[in-house]
Parts: structure tokens; C-alpha cells; sequence
């Protein structure tokens, strides 16, 4: 049993240095900026940079549309397949795998043959549009983390008896989704929120393929002609990270007052 | 909208609800797929043919597509190893309680800080102006270049993505660890059995199919990575996503169908992947519900 | 008997500054069947898990046929364990879970299956080797836990509430089929359990538990007449107590309710008018007279409940209210609320308790 422990140990340790030291020496670089001593100028540089400034901006504001987009197109669909509609189940499982499965880049790049400026619905055809695709685009991506943040939230409580409670209080369906599931599933819908937010936030390829001024092409552009602020900006980058999942174990807290009791 | 006792509306309006979803994901999700891996059967003027297909045989395609394959493989299985092994460690090595929920936060944060950034962790770490690299050659006097590595190569790629394999394989993995009973390493040890007997015959193939399946997911996941490759590499490295980014940067209009063709051998490979996954494990899963 | 074959002194086990089991001495003989009867939280699964090896003591010694086994890691001690939860290996087929501790003993493939087969008829599941724990039942599975256990031939089998996850009508089966087949292969049982009834049921002997301690350590019968201690007479049983004033000391004559009873035997420390408690067993009462009873006491029926094949009448004696339990004599009529009834019982009877 001791034995047991020692390799626990070992192994704990070694995977502790595979992930700190990349971290350190991400961090000391980005303090070598001025010669000789450590500064954080590259932090300064970063962020003084107007271009940060607006693709970041840019970025936190497609996130923000990806989020509500994606509550609008989830939260509904995952209450009627829980109350009428079980036999959806396993094609929504199958649905919102199928965005672990297939590439981003094989996404967009279809959706840049089909969605063109010469065809039906010409998304590319415009600014706005591009935009819209681009969000729809991280809609799909964050489609599989969404989804199960919502299913598990609407597994903690009682749907059918929630919906029956209000609808004998005289609540139509939009009411009962938007004042009683909604509020309910809040923590949950959340956590998803999150979670979409901090892959949308950095992502490069759809983002670059569709041409946006977005966060992650800025951050390759810098990447491929600065020395030191892409260091600063991948330790900006895990802080984002970092606050988005530590948003989420705080909430993760809060989920048990929230969830009715089943017993 | 009113309540309404009808059954046809109501009917009607649980379809409302789940409309949205079903056409989005069509759309954006099933029909420029299926439009994509189409076109690779067509031929600049519109004509069914195999072209395409057959012009992915160069040296160069099958190149990158080998040391995708070897990458996102080794990546996978490493990954998935390493991350087993991390959380054994947390779950049932005993170590303190609250290491354990510091490693899966940090896992959480790991598996999504993917792409550029890492990327630029990595130049800085690994790279030739690299702290290791510069601790290595000073204080071990290793060269780590000179000694044939490279960042900007397989084995470069693959510990770059095992940054966010590993953390992956740990999210994943540990509640199938956590539902790996106390009691059954006890009646194991109670029928005689040595600790690594227990995982030879009940431990290991309990987890066999999550591990399977974890791998797979791993391997998609490694396979159509492009950002990260792209940040430490710019466009120099020839695996296949890159160089379909390329070809839809560069000639996409020249030549469509060959990136159509690049990336329905993306998908096939991906969905090979996930076959043997899905054939092992019905075969490793029969004592399953 | 000499009760030789597992004893065990002065077994300690703190976690902390929490000690659960507390200096436990006890020995006994080949073959018997042992229970280890309390509350949950009492220490009895630490003891079990410690005689097991899963737990080491922070104190005294395990001994089994002669052999120290304290400091033995679980797979050396060739003990068969059951647990409450089944714990069959969901991987492995019927067969091969009771297989398993042959395999890893070295048997060979013929034999074991032979064995597998003996193992299955034994337990009245013949056939069954290709199923999985799936798709059998908690009774089921639990016979099949129960053949694994025993399947390679253990020096002792313990078994650690194995029938609490069961349903009421299969508890009561497979525990006598347990005791069945544990007197059929007369292997030294220990059993822990929080249920008396089971306890008293299937046991050679009983150890009764508290907060660590043993309270008493007897024959089933044993422990139900004569309970040492307050703790087990409340445990084990259903347990009227009385409060009574000591009227007489010399004579042992008290009073209930102002009727005067006369005493087998009285604490050595009782004065005059000092108050008491008497405590008498439900089911030693009769209504009416019964010959030996020599005790006669009037009450007013507080309440009636009927369970089943008994009806308990509760009877109101100034402040003290008493349970009755009386056979449900479908010709006669069970006594009504507020009615006036008189009942008897044998002094002898009246368990006189030290607090």
C-alpha cells in the first residue's frame, strides 16, 4: 500500500513538471523583453496595441452572440426531447458528437463552398454576414459542451413536475422556458457559457479561414513577427482560460441550491 | 401563444421548440459536410469523376497525411497513457483530497488552452532560444538541437499536443475511475489476488472501453488540430490540415476539388478511428447494459 | 469447545483522535457461526474489515488456527469475504468470478471448471456459468458472491452485511441458505449484521456492539433472555421499561402504579422509596391470569395496533405505558381503547437492569 502511494507520487510529480515548466518558461520569457533584466514591457506593448484592443473586443463580442445563440437553439430543443420527445435523444447524441468528430477546418471550409457570395444564402457575401457565420460557426464548435452542460442541468431537476406545476398556475411555454426551466438550469447553462466562451475566445482557423479581424489570427500574426509579446499573450491567453473554467468550478458551488430536490 | 388542450398544437409546438436545433444543425453542421465531401467527386466542370481522389497519391499529400496519422497517433496513445496513469495516481494512488480537484480544474484549463498560444508556450520553452533548451545546453551541456530535435517536427508536435491530450484523457477518464468499486480490489485481494492481478483481469479491462473511446476522441482531436501546428510552424510543417488550410488560403478556386479530397480523407480517417473504437469496445463491452 | 480456531485481544483501531473499536478480546471455536450484532457506527464492519485485512489495528492481534495473521497483507490470509453491495467483477461471467480465486491460486483450467460447477449446484444456480452479473438479481448475485467466496476453500468466510441490499422475502431465504451451506461445509463464519433478528436467527453465538465495545457475548437465546447490559436488552428485542418505587427493600417488593409486585432479585445499592426502572420483555405478558404468572397488574388499553399474525395493545399504568403482545385469536376479540384490562406476567421474567 505504501508502494502504492510512492508511485502515485512519482507519477503526480512528473506530470506536475510537464505542465508547470512550460508555464515558467512561458512567463520568464515574456519578462526578457528589455535586455538584462526582467521587465513587463512586453505586457505593455501587448496591451498599448490597438489592434489587441479591437480583436479582442472583437472576439469577447462574437463570444457573447455565440452563448445566447446557442442557449436560444439548445435549452428548447433539450426540454421538448426530455418532456415529448425522448425518441430525439439519440439523434441528438449523435448530433452534437458529430463537432468532436469532424475537423473545424473541414466545417468551414464547406461552409465557405456551400455559403458563398454565388449562392442561395451568401453568409460570405458581407461583413455582417461573415460575422454571423463566424458565430454560428463557434455555435457548432461549442454544440457538444452546451449541450451536456443543459442536459445535465435538466437531469438535476424534475422537468415534467416543474412544467405541470406551472402550466396549473396558467403559464404558457415561453413562460415556463424562460421563467422556470431557464432560472433552474441556470448554474448549468452557465458552466456552458463558459466553456464556450473560452474556446471561442483564442480560436484561429475558422476565424482566419472566414478572414475576421478575431483574437486568434492577432495572436498568429503576432506569433510570426515578434519576439517576445507572443510569450506575454499566451500567458494573458491561460489566465482567460484559467478565469473561465475557475467561473465555472464557482458556480459548480453554487448548483445544488438551485436543483430541486427529486426525493 | 396560449395554453392550449389541443394535442394537434401542442404537438406542433414541442416541434417549434426543437426546430431551431435540428435546422442549425443541418446547416451548419451535416449539409456543408456532406456538400464538401460531395465535391470531391466532382470535376472542375461539374462531371462525376475520381480525380480528385486519385490526386491525393502524390508524395507530398501522402507525406502529410502519414505524419498526421503518426502525430495525432502517438499523441493519442501517449496522451491517453499519460492521463490514465495521472489520474490512477489522483483517484486511487491516496494522495491529498485536494490535489485532486486542483488537477482536475487544471485539466479543465489545459485541454482548452490549445492552439496559438500554446504554441508560443511551447517556442519558449522548447523552442531554440527556449528555457529548457538553454538550461539543457548550459547547465547539461546538451544540445538538444544539435542532438537531432527539433520543435518543428514529430516528436516536437507530439509534446506540444500532449499539453492538451493528457488533461483531455484525465477529464474523461477519471469518473470511469471513480466508478471502479472499492469493493472489487478487496474481494480481488480477499480471493488472493496482487494488486496488479486485480488490474490484469478486473481494473484494466473495466476500463478498457472508456480508454478505447478516449483514445479515439484523443485522435480526431490531434488529427484535425491546426492552430497549434500553425502558431509554432507557420505554414512550413506539411501535415494534412495544413495543407488544406493552405489550399483554401491560397488555391482554393484553382483547384476545389483536390481540397475536397483532402478533406474527405480527413473525415475517413477520423471515422476509421472511431470504427475500431466502436468495434473493440461492442466486443469489450458485452457485460455491459 | 475450546474456542481456539479465530480469537482476537485487545484489537484497537483509532482513525485520528477517533477510536471505533476499543480493546476487543474474543476467541472462537472451528466451525462456529459468529455474529457481530450493533448499530451502524458500533465498530463491528471495522472489526470484520480488519480480521479481513483491509484495515490495519492500531492495537492488538489477530490470530486464526494458531497463525498471527495481524500484519498479513488481504491476499495472503485465505479468508472468503461477501460483501452488502455484491462486488461480482461486472467484466467476468458467473464462472469466471467464482473461478477468479482458483485461477489466481494456480488451479488448473479442468479442475476449476469442475470446481465452478460444484460451486453453482451448491447454491441452486447450476447452468449459470455463462451469465453475467447483469443480468441476475441481487439474490442471485449475492449466492454467486457467496460461491466465490467459497469457491477456493478460505480458512474462515466473513461476510459483511450481505443481505441488507436485499428485498425483505429474499433476505430471510438466502439467510437460511447461508447457514445451510455454512453448516453443510462447516466453515467458521463471521457475520455482521445491524438486524437482530438475523443475528439471532442463524448464529452459534452473538457479540453485541456499542460505540466499540462488546456489551455482551452469548448464545442467541442467551442474549435475548438474560441481555447483560441495558444497551443490549433495548437493542435486541422489543423492551417495555417501567418506572417503579422500591416500597420494600428486604422483602424486593415495588410498586407500579401503586400495585405492589415482588422481585426476583433487586439492585445491591436499592433503598427505600428509591425510584427504579424495571424492564419486561412484550411478549411474557399475558391478558388475563395463565398459570405460573404470579403477578397480576390493572390498566386502561392506551392503544391497539394490529401486525399481522400479533396484535400489540399498549396499556396505560399511570405514567408507565406498556406494550402487550397477544396472539391474533381470530375467535376471540381484541380489546378495545379505554377499556379497563388485566393482565399477568412471571416475576421471574422481569429483567432488573444495571444503568
Amino acid at each position: 500500500m505504501k508502494q502504492n502511494r510512492f508511485w502515485a507520487w512519482v507519477v503526480f510529480l512528473l506530470g506536475a513538471s510537464y505542465f508547470i515548466v512550460p508555464l515558467v518558461a512561458t512567463f520568464e520569457f515574456s519578462l526578457r523583453m528589455r535586455r538584462g533584466y526582467y521587465s513587463f514591457d512586453s505586457y505593455a506593448s501587448v496591451f498599448s496595441d490597438p489592434n489587441f484592443q479591437a480583436t479582442f473586443g472583437y472576439s469577447v463580442l462574437i463570444g457573447i452572440f455565440s452563448i445566447l445563440v446557442g442557449i436560444v437553439i439548445v435549452v428548447p430543443a433539450v426540454y421538448f426531447v426530455r418532456l415529448r420527445l425522448p425518441w430525439l435523444r439519440p439523434f441528438m447524441e449523435f448530433f452534437t458528437l458529430l463537432p468532436l468528430i469532424i475537423p473545424a477546418i473541414i466545417l468551414v471550409y464547406g461552409y465557405i463552398r456551400l455559403y458563398n457570395s454565388s449562392s442561395i444564402i451568401p453568409f460570405t457575401g458581407s461583413a455582417l454576414g461573415t460575422d454571423i457565420l463566424l458565430t454560428f460557426a463557434y455555435v457548432t464548435l461549442a454544440l457538444p459542451y452546451t449541450y451536456r452542460a443543459v442536459d445535465t442541468g435538466m437531469r438535476t431537476i424534475d422537468v415534467q413536475t416543474l412544467t405541470e406545476a406551472a402550466q396549473i398556475a396558467g403559464a404558457n411555454t415561453i413562460q415556463i422556458i424562460s421563467q422556470i426551466i431557464l432560472p433552474n438550469i441556470l448554474v448549468a447553462v452557465l458552466s456552458g457559457a463558459f466553456l464556450t466562451f473560452a474556446i471561442v475566445i483564442g480560436e484561429f482557423t475558422i476565424a482566419s479561414l472566414l478572414n475576421r479581424p478575431a483574437f486568434g489570427p492577432y495572436l498568429q500574426n503576432i506569433g510570426a513577427n515578434r519576439a517576445y509579446e507572443p510569450a506575454a499573450l499566451a500567458i494573458i491567453s491561460f489566465i482567460i482560460t484559467w478565469g473561465a473554467m475557475g467561473m465555472i468550478n464557482v458556480l459548480g458551488r453554487f448548483a445544488p441550491r438551485t436543483s430541486a430536490r427529486t426525493d | 401563444m396560449s395554453t392550449t388542450t389541443s394535442s394537434r398544437r401542442r404537438f406542433s409546438l414541442e416541434f417549434l421548440g426543437v426546430a431551431p436545433f435540428i435546422i442549425f444543425g443541418l446547416m451548419f453542421l451535416v449539409l456543408p459536410t456532406l456538400y464538401l465531401l460531395g465535391g470531391a467527386f466532382i470535376g472542375r466542370d461539374g462531371e462525376l469523376t475520381f480525380d480528385n481522389i486519385l490526386g491525393l497519391f502524390t508524395d507530398q499529400i501522402m507525406a502529410a497525411y502519414w505524419i498526421s496519422i503518426r502525430i495525432a497517433g502517438a499523441s493519442s496513445i501517449i496522451g491517453a497513457l499519460a492521463g490514465l496513469a495521472i489520474a490512477l495516481a489522483i483517484i486511487r494512488g491516496r494522495l491529498p483530497a485536494p490535489l485532486r480537484s486542483a488537477i482536475m480544474t487544471f485539466s479543465g484549463v489545459a485541454s482548452n488552452f490549445a492552439g496559438v498560444p500554446l504554441a508560443f508556450a511551447f517556442i519558449a520553452t522548447l523552442g531554440r532560444l527556449g528555457l529548457v533548451t538553454i538550461i539543457a545546453k548550459t547547465v547539461f551541456g546538451l544540445d538538444l538541437y544539435r542532438a537531432g530535435f527539433n520543435l518543428l517536427s514529430f516528436w516536437g508536435l507530439t509534446i506540444t499536443y500532449l499539453y492538451f491530450q493528457i488533461p483531455l484523457m484525465i477529464l474523461i477518464i477519471a469518473p470511469a475511475i471513480d466508478g471502479l468499486k472499492k469493493e472489487w480490489s478487496e474481494a480481488a485481494a480477499s480471493l488472493g489476488a496482487q494488486p496488479w492481478q486485480f488490474w490484469r483481469y478486473i481494473g484494466l479491462p473495466i476500463l478498457w472501453p472508456s480508454f478505447l473511446g478516449t483514445v479515439s476522441l484523443l485522435f480526431a482531436n490531434a488529427f484535425g488540430a491546426i492552430a497549434t501546428a500553425y502558431g509554432l510552424t507557420g505554414s512550413s510543417l506539411n501535415i494534412v490540415p495544413i495543407l488544406l488550410y493552405a489550399q483554401i488560403r491560397g488555391d482554393a478556386l484553382q483547384n476545389p476539388g483536390l481540397g475536397a479530397a483532402l478533406a474527405l480523407g480527413m473525415v475517413v480517417i477520423t471515422a476509421f478511428a472511431n470504427i475500431i473504437y466502436l468495434v473493440i469496445s461492442q466486443r469489450a463491452e458485452r457485460w455491459m447494459k | 469447545m475450546t474456542a481456539d480456531f479465530l480469537s482476537v485481544s485487545g484489537l484497537t483501531k483509532t482513525y485520528g483522535s477517533n477510536t471505533v473499536v476499543k480493546a476487543v478480546d474474543f476467541a472462537f471455536a472451528r466451525g462456529e457461526f459468529i455474529s457481530l450484532l450493533g448499530p451502524s457506527g458500533c465498530g463491528k464492519t471495522t472489526i470484520l474489515r480488519m480480521i479481513a485485512g483491509f484495515e490495519t489495528p492500531s492495537a492488538g492481534t489477530i490470530t486464526i488456527d494458531g497463525q498471527d495473521i495481524t500484519t498479513l497483507k488481504p491476499n495472503q490470509r485465505q479468508l472468503g469475504m461477501v460483501f452488502q453491495a455484491y462486488a461480482l467483477f461486472p467484466n467476468l461471467n458467473v464462472g469466471d468470478n467464482i473461478g477468479f480465486g482458483l485461477k489466481i491460486a494456480g488451479v488448473p483450467r479442468e479442475e476449476r471448471r469442475a470446481r465452478v460447477a460444484e460451486m453453482l449446484k451448491l447454491i441452486g444456480l447450476p447452468g449459470y456459468e455463462q451469465r453475467y452479473p447483469y443480468e441476475m438479481s441481487g439474490g442471485q448475485q449475492q449466492r454467486v458472491a457467496l460461491a466465490r467466496a467459497i469457491a477456493p476453500r478460505p480458512r474462515m468466510l466473513l461476510l459483511d452485511e450481505p443481505l441488507s441490499a436485499l428485498d425483505a422475502k429474499i433476505r430471510v431465504s438466502l439467510r437460511e441458505e447461508i447457514r445451510a451451506i455454512q453448516l453443510d461445509l462447516g466453515i467458521t463464519t463471521v457475520f455482521v449484521t445491524h438486524d437482530q433478528e438475523e443475528a439471532l436467527s442463524i448464529s452459534d453465538r452473538v457479540v453485541v456492539m456499542n460505540a466499540g465495545r462488546i456489551e455482551q457475548l452469548g448464545a442467541p437465546h442467551d442474549i435475548y433472555n438474560k441481555p447483560a447490559t441495558r444497551f443490549v436488552a433495548t437493542f435486541v428485542g422489543q423492551l417495555n421499561n417501567l418506572d417503579v418505587v422500591i416500597t420494600d427493600p428486604a422483602n424486593k417488593i415495588v410498586t407500579i402504579d401503586g400495585q405492589p409486585l415482588t422481585l426476583p432479585d433487586l439492585p445491591a445499592d436499592a433503598g427505600l422509596n428509591a425510584a427504579s426502572v424495571l424492564t419486561v420483555r412484550p411478549e411474557v405478558l399475558t391478558i388475563g391470569a395463565r398459570e405460573g404468572n404470579d403477578v397480576t397488574l390493572t390498566g386502561t388499553v392506551a392503544d391497539v395496533t394490529f401486525l399481522g399474525s400479533v396484535i400489540r395493545v399498549r396499556v396505560a399504568l399511570g405514567k408507565n405505558v406498556i406494550s402487550l403482545d397477544t396472539f391474533n385469536d381470530q375467535r376471540s376479540i381484541p380489546p378495545r381503547r379505554g377499556e379497563s384490562i388485566t393482565f399477568s406476567l412471571a416475576s421471574k421474567d422481569l429483567l432488573v437492569l444495571a444503568n
